[in-house]
């Protein structure tokens, strides 16, 4: 247990997925505007990635490894069934939230769909890979990764309404200034690392 | 008669005259993927560090834009509408495992480096919102073209980033020493935050020359 906590508070906050490793920073960008659309899509990621990292923890274990029931080697595949998996969970998930409750649907609107071309959920799924995660342990990183996208998109979103009301230069409204308010935060967020989460 | 026309059609649908030259030149400036578009921002980030990947993953981008524009521009007709984003995800997927095979085959090294980075070409959203906003509703020809010219869009930020950052991160371009032993690296120029700085002083400068696209807002 303790195991998969350390792997939570890892992956949330030192290996966080948006400012460590820069994932997921076109929706990052374009969502950050205010605080209130920046929480939905942020909850629709943790949702997307803790659903998918298992099931393609599932897939490349039983279907591509060598022991899996083809008994072959079928990582080329890799690709493009995790890829599939994410759009059809989306599009899964999109329809079960839109049945069940009818309220958090409205409020994430076009978020949903638009989780499928977020390189978080895909970029997730590659690391855990490579990472060697087991089952519980996938689910943890999923998650943990998909919260710490969840606290860094709330950040930003905070940050650019107050700014709205600075004196930024012309050129560098907007766009630009979000640039370099998320550098300075990844710069914040690498004082993290090196922490050693066992410690807790 | 009609021949006539289905040949004068078949040249029209190859012509390279202004319209075309506009589609290639227009990411590079007016309506650059990196700078104006915000897309693609990820693997921007990532790869940047040294110049040789940057110019890789830029060589990867034109060819799975510009292929993928092509067969889903080709296709667009028979895709149905509920369905088009699995397609096109699929269409992307296979040209991105033909790219990683290759570069695995032909240069390891760099395949490693990029790791990751290979496989996210899937989502990067240049190619998704090139689909979407121009292949599935214009022609071969032209989507092709306009898969290059994002491609080359997105290559040159890349490449100008990669440029700088390792200039003043290492000192060195490409591998090959520039800046003597008098320069102390900079190790801030290899880290990941660097990367926003740059981009975000590319965006500040792109925007003061070129004053429309400064953010009214």
């Amino acid at each position: 247990m303790g195991e998969l906590a350390n792997i939570f508070i890892k992956s949330a906050f030192i290996e966080n997925l948006a400012l460590a490793y820069f994932l997921g920073m076109c929706s990052y960008l374009a969502v950050s505007k205010t605080v209130k659309t920046a929480f939905g899509l942020g909850l629709a990621v943790i949702f997307v990635l803790g659903i998918t990292m298992p099931i393609n923890w599932l897939i490349s274990e039983y279907l591509l490894s060598e022991n899996g029931i083809f008994g072959m080697d079928l990582t080329f595949l890799r690709l493009i069934l995790f890829i599939s998996v994410i759009a059809s969970m989306v599009q899964l998930v999109e329809m079960v939230v839109e049945k069940f409750s009818p309220s958090l649907y409205n409020s994430l609107g076009i978020f949903l769909p638009l989780i499928t071309v977020n390189c978080a959920i895909l970029g997730g799924s590659l690391f855990m890979v490579s990472k060697e995660y087991n089952f519980s342990e996938s689910v943890a990183f999923g998650l943990g990764g998909g919260f710490g996208w969840f606290l860094a998109i709330i950040a930003i979103a905070a940050i650019r309404e107050k700014i709205q009301y600075s004196a930024v230069p012309g050129p560098l409204r907007g766009l630009g200034m979000a640039f370099l308010l998320t550098g300075l935060m990844g710069m914040a967020f690498m004082s993290l690392m090196g922490i050693d989460p066992g410690a807790f | 008669m009609s021949e006539l026309k289905e040949l004068e059609k078949k040249e029209a649908a190859f012509a390279f005259g202004k319209k075309e030259r506009k589609l290639l030149t227009d990411p590079l400036n007016d309506n650059n993927p990196i700078t104006v578009q915000v897309l693609g921002i990820c693997s921007a980030l990532a790869v940047t560090t040294l110049l040789d990947k940057a110019l890789v993953m830029s060589i990867a981008v034109v060819f799975v834009c510009a292929f993928a524009n092509l067969i889903i521009s080709v296709l667009r007709n028979s895709i149905p509408k509920s369905v088009r984003m699995i397609v096109q995800l699929v269409a992307i997927a296979f040209l991105v495992t033909v790219v990683e095979l290759i570069l695995k085959a032909i240069n390891y090294p760099i395949y490693v480096e990029l790791s990751v980075f290979i496989g996210l070409i899937i989502t990067n959203c240049i190619i998704m919102g090139r689909l979407e906003a121009f292949a599935m509703a214009n022609g071969p020809w032209k989507s092709f073209l306009d898969g290059i010219g994002n491609g080359i869009g997105y290559g040159i930020i890349l490449i100008i980033v990669a440029a700088i950052r390792e200039l003043f991160g290492k000192g060195t371009l490409l591998g090959y020493t520039i800046l003597g032993d008098w320069y102390t690296p900079n190790g801030l120029m290899v880290l990941f935050p660097s990367a926003m700085f740059v981009i975000g002083i590319l965006i500040w400068i792109h925007r003061s020359w070129n004053r429309n696209l400064i953010d009214v807002s």
